[in-house]
């Protein structure tokens, strides 16, 4: 059996997929990784048919080892990460060897950072998802010592790659659609909010991220309002106007009103957005934001697209002696595709 | 109470493969019974497309396959079977199950509840007389796993939710707003006042049936002392010393 060792466990690290869909009525909302996007594009670089279930890194990683020879992907916020001292590359992927310690430091910027064995790691699941829920006690934060079981990479071989990501780490302007509830603002609240720069709260966490400003923006409606359901990425506002971002690990219900939604494209963007990080809001029509729409297996598709060969220094290489340089067969050409 | 002008379908969207249908904006009983009936006739003949239905108190989300369908064939296909409920609203239908559930009221396990029955117009007694005598339904499961909307209380309970959040309160917390009790699934914030404690778990991925509420569900609180909580909430079933009777 392989598996991956958590030697240590630095940062906020928790087993995710792209969580469990299809159950809000019973009051649980999706949950699974924070950047959803990081996982597909690990899927890519691993050359996957589906995405598997991965580490989340908050903050910062920790020290792993395998027992087989897997490849993993490093996707979502770019961390510092050695091989046996040797540096990785982010957005990547890598071959890692029986013994060999795969070390990762903190965050350079973003928030939330993914590894991911090609083989998926393979903790029970529950309402077939391996997504920690932390809000509702499923699933933990990974500690050290753990040992987590992972799927064989049937083809450790194949050469690295590496994907050309758009920015999604500094905050930025983000799209919203409307809500069931965008009319009950008036037309000033909405056209303040998309002229106000928002600073993300010091503090939030995978259920939601607080927006700071000075402006408030409420609704008259707010207070009295029947709850109703709430999906990630809406735009909430409490009693008091101000907004928060809803994420992975919403409530699915909830009364206060709703001012948009930010559209699944530009989800990954607000929580990889550090705290402090400043943020605006476009509003987009129904028609523009329908047009953005890409199912998980059409990402996958779009993310393979971005992938590359990784193409090493042999001056970086301090394992240069480990690999076999003229035994593979080649082509000659591979490089050149795509 | 069943004034169909109070109705008023309109079908919204809910991020990109989502149309909500709403029949008013407040809880009223009719909105509630309406969006009740719509949300089972959904369920036994989901429209083309559908991948989940969720109900609310006054409004039922569908969520759609955008490779079988379109939002709009979606929400005028719901909006035909919406407005021929709302032009005739149902009453609420007979409970199939009551729950009594023991609460403690006031003190530590309901910091608010002072501030509430003086708002409400009444003293703490005849607040906690009030709710625990009151006809109360599960008009919806949400927020959190198993987490049940319940109500309606007399009108004099239309308490808006707070301005400023409740930092935390804890898991089996009953709180008040809007007419509502909510009890929680797990500690959180929210803008609902705590008015008392129960030792009841909403969710427990652990146990035999992880959510025990049910929509439509008959509640009926009985008060209990702060020590007589003390026991109910070490229950090891995690039902803190709840009841139920299957009616029909």
């Amino acid at each position: 059996m392989n598996a991956l060792h958590v030697l240590r466990a630095e940062g906020v690290l928790s087993v995710q997929d792209l969580g469990r869909p299809g159950h809000i009525a019973q009051g649980l909302s999706r949950g699974g990784a924070m950047d959803r996007l990081a996982l597909i594009e690990a899927g890519a670089l691993l050359g996957l048919k589906s995405v598997v279930a991965g580490i989340e890194m908050a903050g910062t990683g920790g020290l792993f080892t395998v027992d087989q020879p897997t490849r993993i992907a490093l996707t979502g916020a770019a961390m510092t990460a050695t091989l046996n001292d040797a540096p990785l590359q982010w957005q990547a992927c890598h071959l890692i060897a029986p013994g060999q310690r795969l070390r990762i430091g903190g965050a350079q910027a973003g928030a939330y950072s993914y590894l991911v064995p090609a083989g998926g790691v393979l903790t029970p699941e529950w309402l077939d998802s391996r997504a920690a829920h932390l809000n509702i006690g499923i699933g933990a934060i990974l500690t050290s010592g753990q040992k987590l079981k992972i799927g064989t990479d049937r083809a450790p071989e194949t050469p690295s790659l590496i994907i050309t990501v758009a920015p999604r780490f500094q905050g930025g302007t983000i799209r919203m659609m409307d809500g069931p509830q965008t009319s009950l603002f008036s037309d000033h609240v909405l056209a303040t909010f998309c002229q106000t720069t928002f600073a993300r709260a010091p503090r939030g966490n995978r259920q939601g991220v607080r927006l700071d400003a000075d402006a408030r923006f409420a609704s008259d409606h707010a207070g009295s309002l029947a709850s109703d359901m709430l999906l990630p990425g809406d735009l909430q506002m409490t009693g008091d106007g101000v907004p928060y971002v809803l994420l992975a690990e919403c409530q699915t219900m909830g009364g206060y009103p709703r001012i948009g939604s930010v559209i699944p494209a530009d989800l990954a963007q607000i929580a990889q957005t550090p705290p402090g990080g400043q943020i605006r809001f476009q509003r987009i029509t129904l028609e523009q934001a329908d047009a953005l729409f890409r199912d998980e297996a059409g990402q996958l598709r779009d993310a393979a697209a971005r992938c590359r060969y990784l193409t090493r220094d042999p001056a970086m290489m301090a394992d240069l002696l480990s690999y076999q340089l003229v035994g593979g067969m080649t082509r000659g050409d591979e490089l050149e595709e795509d | 109470m069943s004034d169909p002008t109070e109705l008023t379908p309109t079908a919204l969207p809910a991020g990109l493969d989502g149309v909500l249908i709403r029949m008013a904006l407040t809880p009223a009983p009719a909105a509630m019974a309406a969006a009740q009936m719509l949300a089972a006739e959904l369920d036994r003949t989901p429209p083309k497309g559908t991948v989940e239905i969720a109900p609310g108190l006054v409004s039922v989300l569908v969520r759609f396959d955008a490779a079988v369908t379109t939002r709009d064939q979606l929400a005028k296909a719901m909006l035909r079977r919406a407005s021929v409920i709302a032009n005739d609203p149902p009453g609420l239908p007979d409970p199939a199950r009551r729950w009594t559930i023991p609460a403690a009221f006031g003190g530590d396990h309901g910091p608010q509840l002072g501030e509430v029955a003086r708002t409400v117009g009444q003293s703490e007694e005849a607040a906690i007389d009030e709710i625990c005598s009151a006809d109360l339904r599960i008009l919806a499961i949400g927020f959190a796993p198993g987490q049940p909307y319940v109500g309606l209380l007399p009108e004099a309970w239309n308490l808006p939710r707070m301005s400023e959040l409740n930092p935390q309160v804890p898991a089996g917390a009953l709180v008040s707003a809007v007419r509502q009790l909510v009890m929680f699934t797990a500690a959180s914030t929210t803008g609902w006042r705590q008015i008392a404690q129960t030792g009841f778990r909403c969710f427990d991925p652990g146990r035999d049936q992880p959510i025990p509420l049910r929509p439509g569900d008959a509640i009926r609180y009985t008060a209990v002392s702060a020590s007589d909580m003390a026991g109910l909430m070490a229950t090891t079933d995690g039902l803190g010393g709840a009841r139920l009777e299957v009616l029909r």
